[in-house]
């Protein structure tokens, strides 16, 4: 891996983050910082030359058609696409100032959780779903697991629903309370970033609402990066917005300008739905 | 519009826990490559004993193969007081009960698999299937048991009505003793064809609505449906089946050996007693005499083997390119 | 007037066809249901007591049981799984979690060759590999007969239960920083247990039924097996020494012995469904 300086990056959000010439905004130091990054699914090049920051304790989105990369950019963060036999990554990540592939995988998505697009609980009881992450940590004492396991479906927004079952199966349970589930599932490891890939796709427009709710909530914890296909969702809960086109990031900038007054006429026809 | 005022802030944290050297414990349980070498372990270790059963038959036939060569299959006479071993008799006998319980079994099968994939309602269907399965769960020796007790003495009454109207045809004349060729083919056609109707039902169910339906728009019957579109489509998986039902009926042992009448002869009569290769073995294995015995026995164990591996091979073969197919048989 | 379409010979040969194939159904369930009745007739009407407390009586006498049979059976079935199973189990696990591409291809294919491999041919190769350096038919070889024998159908069904359980219950455990290897053995195989369960059930019944590969290793025994290391009786065995004897009292206990046998195999195959259906219910709620 090559050295990396952050000033090299300047070209990439000059652009991306692009400020009135009066206004000076100051970032949030960067939670992950992609330089030059291209992705691989064998022969197939799915990220091409990207450049980011994501800001720490920030909402990020990114939106775009199907098969545009933003799914493979979320899964890359936490290194999941490296289960995927065939690919290869090109480029440098940082999480905060480290090189992100230099720890065990394993370590890293502990700091960095993820939740999926389908509600995807374990065939265990609710209570073991949440407490699963952290009885894989070795630390973390027995006795303290019921504390955080509570704290989590609080913070989850699902306590209040699930606290007499606790012991029962997590299948028997709505399809929204199960991602809301996961999401504490993930949150119980008390992760720095949480990835959110169309954590709502699958759900109704009540449950959205919940788990978009649950992430103002959660936002002082950590960093969210969402993927989302809805516009509207992400417009609601972002604060910065990436747009990605056929595995380039096209537009990276604050919600309210990409939806209001994008840059990039790519972004504008995208917004209005002239493609995608 | 500028783009210059964006203040980049220095970093000022480190990510918790990421410099946490891990122990050797926890190394350990998240120890991939021990899984993964231990499991691969598990999984050669099926390639080994392939190997190592191979390896045997070949070298402990070695000194029949050597004395004997490709006449050893073709040779009538099974001599073990003289030393003089020709299977002949054996591999007629093997190969004549074997097509009989296909010939009787196909049909059947077929005919039932239609039925049960094609017009009984589906709960019906899957309950008889069950049942039809269970069939395949009998040990082997309890059909020899059935065959002995049950449907020799049945054959006793009816064969020979049979033979007083039919007894002019070769295959059919001869004294009947009640063991023969013919009650082993039942008792394997009986065995075999719960694999024609479980893997062929399967299949039949497997074929799509769009290929019934193009025919069904141009006003054919149900039956022309099923027999010019249906198993055409399906004719893959169902020739599967019935090469696995073939190997089944190739190397079945207890059931043949206790209806067959273990007489190394060739008879036209399929109501003459006879001899299988499977029975052969199972009989003479524990009480050969000498090496040589012996090891013609294991070379008839090899032939088997052999025979069976490609029938198997083929079988397999098919049902694979049906996609989607998981058979266990 | 136009004639009606199909044309009527048409349909008289669909009603035939359709008739035919009832005909076929209730021809082999017909035949299931005498096999079965018949056996439980028989075999329930020959049964006693001394059947399952005594060893056999001396040629020609009557009583005596198979007691010596059944404990051997119970032998063979415990070291068999103790030799099929960790090893189909371990194979399922690597063809379904980490083979891949040709591997993957060989060893399942291989598999479901040596699954059909005959019976008999599986005796030879447990005899010249194990009898003949010992001198001696024993339990032991009987065993290892049988074991080697279960491999297939344990290690095929463990993966295709695995293989069913969906990529997202693994990618979720990876994402809360488990290894692959604790995400398979913490997540993956509890989700499939009841599955797995039940293939190595059905396996067992099946291996339980055998005769073929213990006529040449176990071999048989009229008494209680002195060891591991000496022959044994087995049920399979007995039914078949029994049947193709000529005394009336050795038939009836053959049709004993078929009864209990076949009676276990059918109570273990309906009890590993239920097992599964169980299973199928906890996971969907």
């Amino acid at each position: 891996m090559k050295p990396f300086d952050l000033r090299q990056l300047s070209k990439a959000h000059e652009v991306r983050f692009s400020v009135d010439a009066e206004t000076e905004e100051k970032l949030p130091w960067p939670q992950f910082t992609v330089a030059d990054l291209n992705f691989f699914y064998g022969a197939h090049q799915a990220l091409k030359g990207i450049n980011l920051i994501v800001p720490n304790k920030r909402v990020m989105a990114f939106i775009g058609p199907s098969g545009c990369g933003k799914t493979t950019l979320l899964r890359t963060f936490n290194r999941m696409n490296e289960i995927i036999p065939g690919t290869r990554v090109e480029g440098s990540i940082r999480l905060g100032d480290k090189d992100l592939f230099s720890f065990p995988a394993t370590t890293l998505r502990r700091v960095v959780g993820m939740v999926f697009q389908k509600p995807s609980p374990f065939p265990k009881s609710i209570f073991d779903n949440v407490a699963y992450g952290l009885r894989l940590d070795p630390a973390i004492r027995r006795s303290e697991i019921a504390d955080k396991v509570e704290q989590s479906l609080r913070r989850a927004a699902l306590w209040d629903e699930v606290k007499d079952k606790l012991h029962q199966s997590a299948n028997g349970i709505s399809g929204g309370q199960q991602q809301r589930l996961c999401i504490a599932r993930a949150l119980a490891v008390e992760p720095e970033v949480l990835l959110l890939d169309e954590p709502c796709s699958a759900l109704d427009p009540l449950s959205t609402a919940k788990i978009e709710d649950l992430l103002f909530e959660i936002k002082d914890l950590c960093t969210i990066v969402i993927v989302t296909h809805n516009m509207l969702q992400a417009a609601r809960v972002a604060d910065y917005v990436g747009f990605f086109l056929n595995g380039e990031l096209i537009e990276l900038n604050r919600a309210k300008q990409i939806f209001q007054n994008p840059e990039m006429q790519q972004t504008q026809d995208y917004i209005t739905g002239r493609f995608g | 519009m500028a783009k210059a005022a964006l203040v980049i802030p220095e970093i000022p944290f480190q990510s918790r826990g990421l410099d946490r050297k891990q122990t050797w414990w926890e190394r350990l349980r998240k120890g991939d490559e021990v899984v993964h070498l231990i499991t691969l372990a598990g999984g050669w270790s099926i390639l080994v004993i392939t190997a190592l059963l191979v390896q045997h038959l070949w070298v402990y036939s070695r000194l029949s193969r050597h004395a004997f060569g490709w006449h050893f299959l073709v040779d009538s006479t099974w001599d073990p007081v003289n030393g003089v071993f020709g299977a002949w008799p054996f591999v007629y006998g093997t190969v004549v009960t074997s097509l009989l319980a296909l010939a009787i079994s196909i049909p059947i099968g077929l005919g039932s698999a239609i039925f049960l994939a094609e017009l009984a309602p589906r709960k019906l269907s899957n309950a008889l299937t069950f049942l039809i399965e269970l069939l395949a769960a009998v040990p082997s020796v309890i059909y020899g048991l059935i065959g002995i007790f049950l449907l020799i003495p049945v054959l006793f009454t009816v064969v020979p009505y049979f033979q007083k109207y039919f007894g002019w045809i070769p295959v059919f004349n001869g004294t009947f003793y009640g063991v023969s060729y013919f009650s082993a083919s039942i008792v394997l056609s009986i065995m075999v064809v719960p694999f024609i109707i479980s893997i062929s039902r399967e299949v039949l169910i497997a074929v799509p609505v769009s290929q019934r339906e193009a025919m069904m728009a141009l006003g054919a019957t149900k039956w022309d449906v099923t027999w010019r579109a249906v198993v055409p489509y399906a004719r893959q998986g169902i020739m599967g089946s019935i090469f696995l039902s073939l190997a089944r009926a190739l190397g079945e042992t207890m059931a043949v050996t206790m209806v067959i009448g273990n007489v190394a002869q060739v008879s036209t009569s399929l109501m003459a007693p006879g001899y299988t290769i499977a029975a052969v073995i199972a009989n003479e294995f524990t009480e050969a005499t000498g090496d040589l015995y012996l090891h013609a026995l294991i070379e008839l164990g090899l032939v088997l083997f052999a025979v069976t591996m490609i029938f198997n091979a083929l079988a397999r073969l098919l049902m694979l390119t049906m996609k989607g197919h998981e058979v266990v048989g | 007037m136009r004639a009606s379409y199909p044309p009527l010979s048409r349909k008289i040969t669909n009603a035939l066809m359709l008739a035919l194939t009832g005909l076929c159904t209730v021809l082999v369930l017909s035949v299931l249901l005498t096999i079965l009745g018949y056996l439980f007739w028989k075999g329930a009407s020959s049964l006693n007591i001394d059947f399952f407390t005594k060893n056999p009586a001396p040629v020609g006498q009557s009583g005596g049981g198979v007691k010596n049979a059944m404990v051997g059976t119970l032998k063979l079935l415990t070291l068999a799984s103790a030799i099929g199973v960790p090893i189909g189990l371990l194979g399922g696990i690597y063809l379904s979690e980490f083979a891949g591409g040709w591997s993957a291809f060989t060893i399942r294919y291989t598999t479901d060759l040596l699954n059909g491999v005959p019976s008999v041919v599986m005796g030879i190769f447990v005899y010249t590999l194990v009898v003949l350096p010992m001198h001696h038919f024993s339990t032991l070889a009987g065993g290892i007969a049988l074991g080697i024998m279960m491999i297939p159908i344990a290690l095929r069904s463990t993966e295709d239960f695995l293989r069913a359980v969906p990529r997202s219950l693994r990618e979720g455990g990876l994402a809360l920083g488990a290894s692959k290897s604790e995400t398979i053995f913490t997540i993956v195989i509890p989700a499939a247990i009841y599955g797995i369960i039940t293939g190595i059930l059905l396996d067992i019944a099946r291996v339980a039924g055998e005769t073929a590969p213990l006529l040449f290793t176990a071999f048989g025994n009229l008494f209680d097996s002195r060891g591991w290391m000496h022959p044994t009786a087995s049920l399979p065995v007995v039914i078949y020494n029994y049947a193709i004897s000529p005394y009336d009292e050795w038939h009836r206990q053959a049709w004993a012995a078929g009864f209990v046998l076949l009676s276990g195999l059918l109570a273990v195959s309906v009890i590993s469904r239920l097992i599964l259906a169980r299973g199928k219910k906890l996971s969907h709620g």
